[in-house]
């Protein structure tokens, strides 16, 4: 019996990594080194050399892109696309639940966005709780499994909550508050939401000296039971550390104020606020704390937290220092990033780097993988979109998007796909018509009816 | 008009058995016997002496006073196992498993708040505690010719522990071949709220199960060895979780057979996956991983009445065509597996799913291996079940024709040498579903 391979996991296999690559006669938006009119040489999954003039390594696969614009792959940094489960919004602190458990391959959002331009997303854990679960920061390399998907330099991460949504006291099954069988959860209000942040701490704080004791003890050769190993708490010990990046769902100053100021008393940083509307009335103070303000361009007004909102905000943070980028939360959105950051040049008058930068380094910075990531510089993976007019422009197509040097999406391949695939499925249909035929109970005498 | 037998017991009193008194040896001779374990015998007989199996060979002279069965024209073959039947089990209740019963008036259980208060946690159950020797659907199945099912408490997330049953017995108790085969668990979530409510809870909870049963065991030592330490708290949901033999992950699609295999990998569990309908695309990784394999027959179908706008999904499409060719593609990999029978409730349907899978490529020798030693080697009584060999428990299916040819029937079957025939059919016309 022959194996099917899906038609679309076909593009992944038929460009390998090697040999090296040479894109040539475009228009290299590097985002962090300006622009250059040239080539970029592409080995081992990395970048290797941009230039006007470079050596052509021999044996190098040419593309050629001429009047065609070259940016690096963008990177969504609040995404919910390629999961099974998003909420674990049963209790309040539910940081022991993982992304990276339930991961899906096979959504294809992914391939969607990946149409778009986008070849990273950091796929968060929803806001249903103060203090949610851990996140997953991926490639969207399409055909893949679930495990290769990850990006392994990743560091570590956290959903946090603020608001409406965790003060909703859990609906675990979406039904609204007063539905029968509702989990009244803690807390109701947001000076309770306060309070969970206070209570998960100072018990993460307990635990971990509970594990200094227990070491203590054990080195000067006393019999002791080690704590059990606890692994709601465990991430909360890693964020207490550095370890773990905290993206905090917020929509008003006034809460993220407050998160601000508990996390300072308790000792850990906010990475990064999301959504963050209100991020122009608290910028000073995002920026003197650090964190990052990762939000939508223009989308606003979907519930009451969500009201006092403007178009300039972007570059308001932007102007302020906050590091500020521009991100989904949407399977659709995140196939138009490009677009979303070039409001920002209308509203607010960023220029054209700034507006790139807001889908592709700053992400990459706030994300702590900017090392990798996020611009178009000799040592970086090779995650490149070429595109067919500038990417700022609203009539600019992803043509071909390559993650670590590997074509996952090309334009032309998917019309032919598109129609290998129809009859497929046509195929498919029949046959399994057929199958339900002969299953069908055989018409035999006509049945007679009474009488 | 077909005759109607009501009789079930065969040549041997199964209260002789009961009784613990010596039975007559039984021979079935001159019979085309294929023991699983070995090549098949064209003329071959075998000997049964006090439920077990004395010989298998060629020709085997009948001891004084044995009971002779002149087979000739028909086909030994171990006895077939049906996996993770429900088969001698009570109806699931309608709560679900650890939450007590949902009388009106009384007072709601309490909602879980964490791992802590072990949502869904019950592998203090045993299937061998509740098999009913008096369930009907024990008569039907020896009919089918099954001669042993592997039954487990299937509700919650940790449901509880399986037993190996033999199809006859006067009692539950003699039924039972294994009172403790494995673990079966869930991805059940917790849908009365309360924790876990979404799929990553309910792994992050068995994860942390794990990391717990191991801490208790842990604890336990220690404290033994040094009983002026703070006394650890007995647990009953962590007792016996890490010596389960095997234990059983649902996986029916590529990525949940790529997420089970990596949870247990972690965790160091030995697993054994049931479902792996889209298994067709990870035929080298399941051969690999050393894990049970239990392929569900019952394949995934097309809904009744569909709506014809709907366009399904290609990868559901392929599944549907393919799923019964993932047996096939597994044997021929040399990957060991058995079939699971859970959501087919009558026998016949499970030998026409058989069918469906040798239609799809699988041979019939595998097929034979995967309801007989396949399914006694996943549960661990391959040394008393599965085959036909010396010393093993004389359970035997014997048909005339090739088991899954067409026309072919089950004759008898042989549990602890005791031989029952099959029930009389059904008649079809009485089958609401076939005057539609």
């Amino acid at each position: 019996m022959k194996l099917v391979i899906p038609a679309l996991c076909a593009a992944a296999t038929i460009w390998a990594a090697d040999p090296p690559m040479v894109v040539q006669n475009a228009e290299i938006l590097t985002v962090t080194k300006g622009k250059v009119k040239g080539l970029m040489v592409v080995e081992n999954g990395k970048i290797k050399e941009i230039g006007e003039k470079v050596m052509v390594p021999p044996g190098a696969k040419v593309v050629d892109a001429s009047g065609q614009y070259i940016l690096p792959g963008i990177i969504d940094s609040h995404s919910h696309i390629a999961a099974d489960s998003i909420n674990e919004g049963s209790i309040s602190v539910s940081s022991m639940v993982r992304i990276e458990d339930v991961l899906n391959p096979d959504d294809v959002s992914i391939y969607r966005a990946l149409a778009g331009g986008t070849t990273m997303a950091n796929v968060l854990h929803g806001s249903a709780n103060a203090i949610g679960g851990q996140n997953s920061l991926i490639k969207l390399r399409w055909g893949k499994k679930a495990d290769e998907l990850i990006f392994d330099k990743a560091v570590p991460s956290i959903k946090f909550a603020l608001g409406e949504n965790p003060k909703r006291q859990g609906n675990p099954s979406g039904r609204g508050v007063g539905a029968a069988n509702v989990n009244l959860r803690y807390p109701a209000t947001r000076m309770g939401i306060e309070d969970v942040y206070v209570e998960a701490f100072t018990r993460a704080k307990e635990y971990r000296k509970s594990w200094q004791d227990y070491e203590a003890k054990k080195a000067k050769g006393e019999a002791a039971i080690p704590p059990r190993r606890d692994l709601q708490l465990e991430p909360l010990v890693e964020v207490l550390e550095g370890k773990r990046l905290v993206h905090v769902h917020a929509y008003r100053g006034d809460e993220m104020l407050m998160m601000i100021r508990v996390a300072e008393q308790i000792g850990f940083k906010v990475t990064s606020f999301e959504h963050v509307l209100e991020g122009f009335k608290v910028a000073k103070e995002m920026a003197k704390h650090g964190a990052a303000g990762a939000g939508f361009s223009d989308w606003w007004a979907f519930k009451i937290e969500a009201y006092d909102a403007i178009p300039y905000n972007m570059a308001i943070m932007t102007r302020k220092g906050v590091l500020a980028s521009v991100n989904s939360d949407s399977a659709d959105t995140i196939r138009r990033l490009n677009t979303e950051a070039a409001k920002t040049m209308k509203y607010g008058g960023l220029t054209e780097e700034e507006a790139l930068k807001l889908v592709t380094i700053n992400p990459a910075i706030h994300l702590k993988v900017d090392q990798y990531v996020g611009s178009l510089e000799p040592g970086k993976d090779a995650d490149f979109v070429i595109w067919d007019k500038h990417p700022l422009s609203s009539y600019a197509r992803a043509q071909q998007v390559y993650i670590d040097g590997v074509k996952y999406f090309d334009r032309d391949q998917d019309a032919t796909q598109r129609v290998q695939q129809q009859a497929k499925r046509k195929g498919l249909l029949e046959k399994q018509r057929a199958e339900q035929r002969r299953q069908a109970p055989t018409a035999g005498a006509p049945q007679r009816r009474p009488q | 008009m077909r005759i109607h037998r009501r009789s079930v017991l065969g040549m041997l009193s199964a209260s002789a058995l009961a009784r613990g008194q010596s039975r007559p040896a039984l021979l079935i001779r001159n019979a085309r016997v294929v023991p699983v374990s070995g090549a098949v015998l064209a003329k071959g007989s075998v000997l049964i002496e006090d439920g077990l199996i004395a010989e298998v060979g060629e020709n085997i002279a009948a001891p004084p006073g044995a009971n002779v069965i002149e087979a000739e024209g028909l086909t030994v073959y171990p006895g077939l196992i049906d996996c993770l039947s429900n088969v001698g089990m009570p109806e699931p209740s309608a709560s679900p498993a650890g939450r007590g019963p949902l009388t009106p008036g009384a007072a709601p259980p309490p909602v879980s708040r964490g791992p802590e208060d072990r949502p869904l946690t019950t592998p203090w159950l045993k299937a061998a505690d509740t098999l009913r020797a008096t369930d009907r659907r024990i008569g039907t199945a020896r009919s089918a010719g099954f001669t042993s099912a592997v039954v487990f408490p299937t509700s919650g997330i940790f449901a509880g522990q399986g037993a190996v049953i033999n199809l006859a017995g006067e009692t539950a108790g003699r039924m039972i071949v294994d009172p403790a085969v494995g673990l079966y668990t869930t991805l059940a979530t917790n849908r009365g709220g309360g924790f876990p409510a979404a799929l990553m809870g309910t792994i992050a909870y068995i994860r942390q199960v794990y990391i717990d049963a191991e801490h208790y065991q842990l604890a336990q030592r220690i404290y033994k060895e040094n009983p002026s330490l703070a006394r650890p708290a007995y647990d009953r949901a962590l007792e016996g979780i890490l010596d389960a033999r095997v234990t059983l992950f649902p996986a029916v699609g590529a990525r949940e057979i790529d997420r089970m295999l990596r949870l247990t990998k972690e965790l160091k569990i030995k697993p054994a996956l049931y479902g792996l309908h889209e298994g067709f695309r990870r035929v080298e990784e399941l051969r690999a991983s050393g894990a049970g394999l239990l392929v569900n027959l019952r394949w995934p179908e097309a809904p009744r009445d569909q709506d014809p706008e709907d366009q399904e999904d290609l990868k559901v499409l392929e599944l549907r065509d393919q799923a019964p060719a993932t047996p096939g593609l597994l044997a021929k990999a040399g990957a060991k597996f058995a079939f699971s029978t859970a959501g087919i409730d009558r026998p016949a349907d499970i030998m026409r799913a058989v069918k469906k899978a040798i239609d799809a490529g699988l041979p019939q020798a595998d097929a034979v291996r995967a309801m007989t030693l396949g399914a006694a080697e996943i549960f661990g009584v391959s040394q008393r079940l599965g085959s036909i060999e010396r010393g093993k428990i004389a359970n035997l299916t014997v048909t005339k024709g090739e088991l899954f040819a067409d026309g072919s029937r089950v004759q008898y079957v042989i549990i602890d040498g005791t031989k029952f025939d099959p029930l009389p059919e059904e008649n079809p016309a009485a089958r609401p579903e076939a005057t539609r």
